[in-house]
């Protein structure tokens, strides 16, 4: 019996002792990385605006990349909108007019965040439409449970059959 | 020879594999025992000529045996011994026998054991998981034949990707492949019943554990993929709503709520048409992950090369994997409903919240997954759905879920309230308003969202350890021991699991609020500060690595007392095989918070560029995971009655680890 509870915790053991190791081994060794993106000739000297500029580039997809944001990519494209995001910025453009001109540019692709349209509609609305579904489903059956509740027996009829029940068994009583 | 022997193993367990799936399902229909005992010698027998046709495999990789077109692609001569065995499966062909003989493992395993069940059910089962063997096993040798010999043999190989040549990477996909396959117990489970239209308690009983296995092995296995991308991809994010990504956390989210949901049938015999289903959605949630990572139809950071003839072909089982069992759904589901004899307000109410919440994420994620592939194939209008989109549709589901969290555990099954609930609400509210007080009276400006998060931290927190307190709280005679000694397993299982949550949202929301960051461009000697440390950049050093030449930077970390505590070096690496260069985070993991350094392009005249980042509390969200995982392995394989084991889980490692006879 005790065999199998050990044989887990050994199971369990072990793994940590991997993951140790594995954490062990890590923090200890360097680890290879594709790419990696902004350099610091392109940032702004201004903080604020430079705040400005990578909330931004968070927001706004590298058009080359698999799902890289432009402020995680450096591909050439992306070095290209991300100094083009910080002139305007320093031109004292707002945030909401970037992202209308590169939109206007590279259309919707570029954004990260879908912009709510006719052809977005679906895509904003279906998360609520599914909370509100399954909310429906669940009080439906509930109504259900509610005509099978009301089938169950209330104190009243409960006590009737007890004392049917009671007044049988004295009747058999002498039997059993 | 070897390779050609592996080719022929696998031929033969495509024939074992398809009698294995077909004969045990005629034995059942006629109550033959002698066919149906076709059922586990066939499932042991595919598992042996899978292991035998993987190992040989592996061989080939071992051996850099460069007249197998595979090998030759995929590996190179020098590369270092682990990551020639681990190139086995970082590749299509590869990781598709992985996924076969994790597939065949699973259906030996349970050929072996499973004897207290009912033979036909036991025939069925592994019937069913051989028919599902069979289709992988044709996808193998069809489209994606791992032994191909190559008429010329070339000098050398091609090399691996080097941003797979990482140990992380190594284990990830044999972890996350045994969280997929797994589901395909609870699947052939769910189709077991499904062809006779018979769920009982027992079913559950004994389908939980198959389905805790593949969910803990899940959870480490997204957390690995999230840990690899944390280190390796260089820009400190540890999730981007990447098509990958979310084609392991629907199955994830899926198998969450079907463990749930498990445990209404296995205690009260209900819901269980909404679990058979719920098995079929979640296996069915793996295949279309395995859809979406080998069509190509969705890219991603994450995916190998893909073909489209591969992408039908997995098309196509999944049709028959879903179509065919949603058919018997229709037929025999509704003889599975059973009349609801519970209040909402009670333990089913709390499941059947987590359950249809869980679901309406998975569809969240499926929807913002595929709805740009639909709308471009609709209108032709191209659109990103990004991680914004996620944040405000699957993140406040996300967050109501935890709302019950705290409070489903402890009402009563069937109608309402227990003595615990009252206080363990108390307590789960003060928490909320206390951590969200405390860090918004010190630290103003946080927006709406991490502040929920902060709320929710405190809620389900204090709820969690109030419900402890109220379980082992002196009542009078018992010891504390002995009152430990009551508690369930599955009971201390679900308190760490749910604690894991805690400890995940800790880091995320710490790394989401606190990190810092710096870039500069930095010559030898100078200083930079990052958080409360000053780091000196000493310059830059060769390295030489095994099949690769490195620049690291030298970097001395010092905190404010001006005492050095970490060295840390970053590299670029130029790879000589595969001619290709990666820059490599330094990393030192610490509870308190992580130091992160990358080195970028440069020169010793103008300085080389430095990205520098402290993210407070980010291994939390890989240690919460791996906590998660711990509960799910107390709950599914500890004894249903704690007898010796201590009552805090936090001391079960440790205690573990202390115990002599733990080899026994």
């Amino acid at each position: 019996m005790m065999t199998t509870t050990a044989l887990w915790r050994n199971q369990i053991i072990i793994g940590l002792a991997l993951v140790n190791m594995a954490i062990g081994i890590l923090s200890i060794s360097t680890i290879s990385t594709p790419a990696h993106a902004i350099t610091a000739e392109e940032m702004l000297a201004n903080p604020e605006l430079e705040e400005r500029a990578r909330n931004l580039s968070k927001q706004l997809r590298c058009l080359v990349c698999q799902n890289q944001s432009i402020d995680d990519s450096d591909a050439d494209l992306a070095r290209d909108l991300r100094r083009e995001v910080r002139s305007q910025i320093s031109a004292g453009t707002s945030d909401d007019a970037i992202i209308d001109q590169l939109r206007a540019k590279y259309g919707d692709y570029v954004l990260l965040n879908p912009p709510l349209d006719q052809a977005t509609l679906f895509l904003w609305l279906a998360p609520l439409g599914f909370i509100l579904l399954g909310g429906a489903i669940v009080v439906m059956a509930r109504r259900q449970r509610g005509a099978a509740i009301a089938n169950e027996l209330d104190a009243a009829e409960r006590a009737r059959i007890e004392k049917m029940l009671a007044s049988r068994d004295s009747e058999n009583g002498p039997k059993t | 020879m070897i390779a050609e022997l592996g080719h022929f193993a696998l031929i033969t367990a495509f024939i074992l594999s398809l009698a294995q799936g077909v004969l045990p399902l005629f034995g059942a229909a006629r109550g033959n025992s002698a066919v149906m005992l076709i059922a586990p010698a066939a499932a042991i027998s595919v598992a042996l000529a899978v292991a035998f046709s993987f190992g040989a495999l592996v061989w080939g990789f071992i051996t850099s045996d460069f007249s197998l077109a595979l090998v030759a692609n995929h590996s190179h001569s020098t590369k270092p011994m682990i990551y020639k065995i681990s190139g086995t499966w970082g590749n299509h062909e590869g990781s598709l026998l992985l996924w076969i003989l994790i597939l065949a493992i699973y259906g030996g395993v349970m050929a072996l054991g499973g004897s207290a069940m009912p033979m036909a059910l036991k025939a069925r089962i592994l019937a069913v998981q051989g028919l599902v063997t069979t289709g992988f096993l044709a996808f193998s040798l069809f489209t994606s034949n791992p032994f191909l010999r190559l008429a010329t043999v070339p000098l050398d190989g091609k090399g691996l990707n080097p941003i797979l040549q990482d140990p992380g990477l190594a284990i990830h996909p044999p972890m996350l492949y045994l969280g997929y396959v797994g589901l395909s117990m609870a699947f052939a489970f769910a189709v077991a019943a499904l062809i006779t239209g018979e769920v009982d308690r027992l079913w559950a009983k004994w389908m939980r554990p198959w389905i805790m296995a593949a969910w803990c092995a899940l959870t480490c296995g997204i957390a690995l993929g999230s840990w690899w991308a944390y280190y390796e991809l260089g820009w400190g994010g540890w999730w981007f709503w990447d098509p990958v990504e979310n084609a392991s956390l629907m199955p994830w989210l899926a198998a969450t709520a079907l463990l749930h949901s498990a445990i209404v049938v296995e205690k009260r015999g209900q819901l269980k048409s909404w679990t058979v289903l719920l098995a079929i959605m979640a296996f069915s949630l793996s295949l279309v992950g395995t859809f979406i990572v080998r069509s190509g139809l969705l890219t991603s950071v994450h995916s190998f090369a893909s073909d489209p003839a591969r992408g039908v072909f997995v098309l196509a089982i999944l049709l028959f994997a879903v179509g065919i069992p949603l058919a018997l759904y229709a037929w025999r589901g509704p003889q599975l409903v059973t009349t609801a004899d519970f209040t909402l307000t009670s333990r089913e109410g709390g499941l059947i919240a987590n359950n249809m919440l869980l679901v309406v994420a998975t569809a969240i994620v499926l929807l913002g997954t595929f709805y740009p592939l639909g709308l471009e194939m609709v209108t032709g209008a191209r659109i990103t759905v990004g991680p914004p989109y996620f944040d405000a549709t699957f993140n406040p589901v996300m967050a109501l879920l935890m709302v019950f969290m705290a409070i489903g555990p402890v009402m009563a099954w069937r109608r309402g309230q227990t003595a615990r609930l009252r206080p363990v609400l108390i307590c789960a509210a003060a928490g909320a308003g206390i951590v969200a007080l405390a860090v918004s009276s010190f630290a103003f400006g946080f927006g709406i969202g991490p502040l929920a998060a902060l709320g929710l931290i405190g809620w389900l927190g204090a709820g969690i350890g109030a419900d402890i307190w109220q379980q082992l709280k002196p009542n009078g005679t018992a010891s504390f021991g002995a009152r430990a000694k009551r508690i369930p397993n599955d009971v201390i299982g679900m308190w760490v699991a749910h604690f894991g949550i805690v400890i995940f949202m800790l880091g995320a929301v710490g790394d989401n609020l606190f990190n810092s960051e710096h870039v500069v461009r930095a010559k030898p000697g100078d200083v930079i500060k990052i958080a409360d440390r000053n780091v000196t950049f000493t310059g830059v050093k060769q390295v030489e690595g095994p099949n690769y030449q490195a620049l690291a930077a030298q970097l001395e970390y010092r905190d404010k007392d001006g005492t050095l505590f970490a060295l840390l070096t970053p590299e670029k690496r130029v790879y000589n095989a595969e001619r290709q260069t990666t820059t490599e985070a330094a990393i030192r993991p610490t509870l308190r918070g992580d130091d992160y350094a990358v080195l970028g392009d440069g020169d010793s005249k103008i300085g080389y560029t430095l990205r520098l980042y402290y993210k407070p509390l980010v291994s939390w969200i890989w240690g919460g995971a791996v906590i998660m995982a711990l509960g799910g392995l107390i709950a599914a394989f500890g004894r249903q009655r704690a007898a010796t084991k201590p009552a805090n889980p936090q001391q079960n490692p440790a205690s573990a680890l202390s115990a002599p006879d733990g080899g026994a």
